[in-house]
């Protein structure tokens, strides 16, 4: 009986012992993995905001359905200034027959993220990859969190997102100097190598926020503008900041009809179209 | 009771049928895996519109199928219900391999596999995802700590012996050498407290997995209240088929264990008729409705493209068989109870595949498939090989898990 009580005690002190060892290992460890490399630092909300003083932007687009061709240019634009890979696209042009008139007039829409006020992406995220800045509202992705389950691309209503399955164009495959231009996207010009981030991301429209100057502020005369926009050839998309009330933006939800997808949800879009 | 020719196999020859097939799968599965990471994802077919294909269908299943058997277990370890006494440490057993299982497929699935902590560390708590996750992590805990107490006595006992097995159950012992009837005691205490919270904590992991679906509301054949009581039905019923098809395998379930498989094969009948009435429900309620989005994934799922998942594979194979066989005269015979359980079994994946890939696959903005020529922003989906082979891999390590745990594992004491 003495015997297995030394047992007893002796496995208590190995359990003890063990259970401390264990606990200040993953304190090292938490420590270690909390602690947030520069890159990191720079993309967290907290850390722009000092920059940024108190300003604070409300972009969205205002994208006039009567002004659009259904050329596709701001699909190649944003293809060309964000570098995005093929299958992954940050703005589409759908366009709808009207049911039952299959000769009639087309109904074009382009789609960008919609950078939502109540976004579902960003509640999806496990990991908080996903977030709207507080600075701009604009939804973007930390690619160095994020774990690719594409939760967030099942959450969003508009299918804006989109998954990086790690296939190239062929200027990029076959390494010609095209392969040496990074993606210029959220400032860090990742080179694209495989199954580094972004491939195995999930990746989005970021209303171009690389074209912003320090203080978050774009410039349409200077080209700092989204590319889609920049390029449209009906003038079709207007950009701008919905608390400005010089802008486009601001005055053309005032003066005109227009609808924002799926209200019924309500994500509250921050892309409108004008009817 | 009918006799079948097929009854002449016993369990001895099941189980090197099992071994094989396992083995087979496991060897095939390594293709998958060599694929999946020397190319990351580029030769699967899901996409950004179907984002999410058979590996999640996979998962899905194996979750249900390890909730299905701890929540049998329960009924043992919680509600001391003596008929499935003979079952209990399988049933626990199998909730431990199909969890590894359905971690394994989810984990395969991840754009960034070896992120997979992130969900620990930076967990976002509006996320049903992280919810489960850290559930997950707790279910393990509880489940690995109840199954080494039922064993407990075993593992020391074991230990005596000096071959290889003694060697390893001396390291499952983990220093424990205690085998009097107060330490017996002490452990069954243990288990029921472990099952006890256990109960909750599956019921909440794996109605958390519906949940998942169920709250993403730009996905209208998902957004329904009914999923997580849909998925915790339908696990209890893959479940209790699979624990009467591994009961019958290396239990020897034609002869000795007989009764439980049949009382088995009752309790799986009971809970998949409630399934069926819950399904017709969501139907009916749709369809009724007539909401286009609500209904456009329901009416993919009976006659789009991938009808004979839902009619033959799902409802035929999966529902009606199994269901005439288990409430004919036929359900006093072992045999048909097993081969009743296999169908449900098989049919039960296919209604995984009808909850993931067309909720999916119905276009949130009309043109948004066909807005841009890529394979990435297809309606429509077929797993490609990679995404088979690995699916298949997944399940074969789990047969040859339960070879080896027939092996290593005591037996259950009322064979001895």
């Amino acid at each position: 009986m003495e015997k297995v009580e030394n047992e007893e005690i002796d496995r208590r002190k190995l359990l003890e012992r063990l259970g401390i060892m264990g606990a200040s290992g993953l304190a090292v460890y938490l420590a270690g993995t909390l602690q947030p490399n520069a890159v990191f630092a720079a993309s967290k909300p907290s850390e722009i905001k000092k920059t940024v003083a108190d300003v604070t932007f409300h972009y969205g687009m205002v994208i006039d359905t009567k002004r659009c061709v259904g050329c596709r240019s701001c699909v190649l634009a944003c293809k060309a200034e964000n570098k995005t890979p093929p299958g992954v696209y940050y703005t589409v042009v759908v366009d709808q027959v009207l049911d039952n008139r299959p000769d009639d007039k087309p109904t074009f829409m382009t789609k960008p993220c919609f950078h939502c006020e109540h976004p579902s992406c960003v509640n999806a995220c496990p990991v908080s990859a996903t977030f709207k800045r507080k600075e701009d509202g604009i939804v973007v992705v930390d690619y160095d969190r994020c774990i690719g389950c594409r939760y967030c691309i099942t959450a969003c209503p508009y299918g804006a997102r989109w998954f990086d399955f790690g296939e190239n164009y062929p200027a990029v495959a076959e390494k010609t100097n095209y392969a040496e231009v990074p993606s210029p996207e959220y400032n860090k010009f990742i080179k694209r190598e495989p199954e580094k981030s972004p491939i195995g991301n999930v990746r989005k429209c970021t209303f171009c926020m690389h074209l912003q100057d320090e203080n978050g502020k774009y410039n349409k005369q200077t080209g700092h503008w989204p590319a889609c926009a920049k390029t449209c050839t009906g003038h079709a998309i207007f950009f701008g900041d919905f608390n400005d009330e010089e802008s486009d933006v601001y005055r053309l939800i005032r003066e005109r009809q227009y609808i924002r997808l799926k209200e019924e949800l309500g994500n509250a879009p921050n892309v409108y179209y004008l009817l | 009771m009918s006799r079948n020719i097929f009854e002449k196999y016993d369990s001895k020859s099941l189980k090197k049928i099992f071994w094989a097939v396992g083995g087979l799968c496991f060897i095939l599965g390594l293709y998958g895996w060599y694929d999946r990471f020397a190319y990351g994802h580029i030769h699967a077919h899901y996409g950004s519109v179907v984002t999410w294909g058979l590996w999640i269908a996979a998962y899905i299943y194996f979750i249900g199928l390890s909730a299905g058997s701890f929540l049998v277990s329960s009924l043992i370890y919680v509600f001391n219900i003596k008929a499935f006494e003979k079952i209990g440490r399988l049933a626990l057993f199998t909730a431990i391999v199909t969890l590894v299982l359905a971690l394994l497929s989810v984990w395969a699935d991840l754009g960034h596999e070896f992120r997979a902590w992130h969900v620990i560390v930076y967990a976002n708590f509006t996320s049903p995802m992280a919810w489960m996750i850290y559930l997950y992590s707790f279910y393990v805990l509880i489940i690995l700590l109840e199954f080494w107490l039922v064993n407990r006595k075993d593992f020391i006992v074991g230990a005596q012996t000096q071959d290889w097995k003694g060697k390893i159950y001396r390291i499952l012992a983990l220093k424990s050498k205690d085998i009097s009837d107060q330490s017996v005691e002490r452990d069954h205490r243990w288990v029921k407290i472990l099952a006890s919270i256990g109960v909750p904590v599956a019921i909440m992991f794996h109605g958390g997995v519906g949940a998942l679906f169920g709250v993403v509301a730009a996905r209208p054949h998902w957004h329904s209240g009914l999923f997580p009581i849909l998925f915790l039905l339908s696990a209890l019923v893959s479940g209790g088929a699979l624990l009467a098809m591994v009961s019958i395998i290396f239990q020897d379930g034609y002869n000795k264990n007989k009764d439980t498989v049949i009382l088995l094969g009752k309790m799986v009948l009971g809970m998949l008729i409630l399934d069926v009435i819950f399904q017709v429900s969501e139907f009916l309620v749709a369809f009724r409705g007539g909401i286009p989005g609500h209904i456009a994934g329901l009416q993919m799922v009976i006659s789009g493209k991938y009808w004979p998942v839902f009619w033959i594979w799902q409802v035929f194979l999966g529902t009606v068989v199994p269901i005439v066989i288990l409430s004919s005269k036929l359900k006093n015979s072992a045999f048909y109870v097993g081969l009743a359980c296999l169908f449900i079994f098989v049919g039960i994946f296919g209604l995984r595949l009808n909850i993931v890939i067309p909720g999916l696959a119905v276009e949130e903005i009309k043109g948004l498939a066909t807005a841009v020529t890529s394979q990435r922003a297809n309606v429509l989906y077929f797993p490609s090989l990679t995404e088979w082979m690995l699916t298949i891999g997944v399940s074969g390590l789990g047969m040859l898990m339960f070879g080896l745990g027939e092996i290593l594992l005591p037996k259950e004491k009322h064979q001895e």
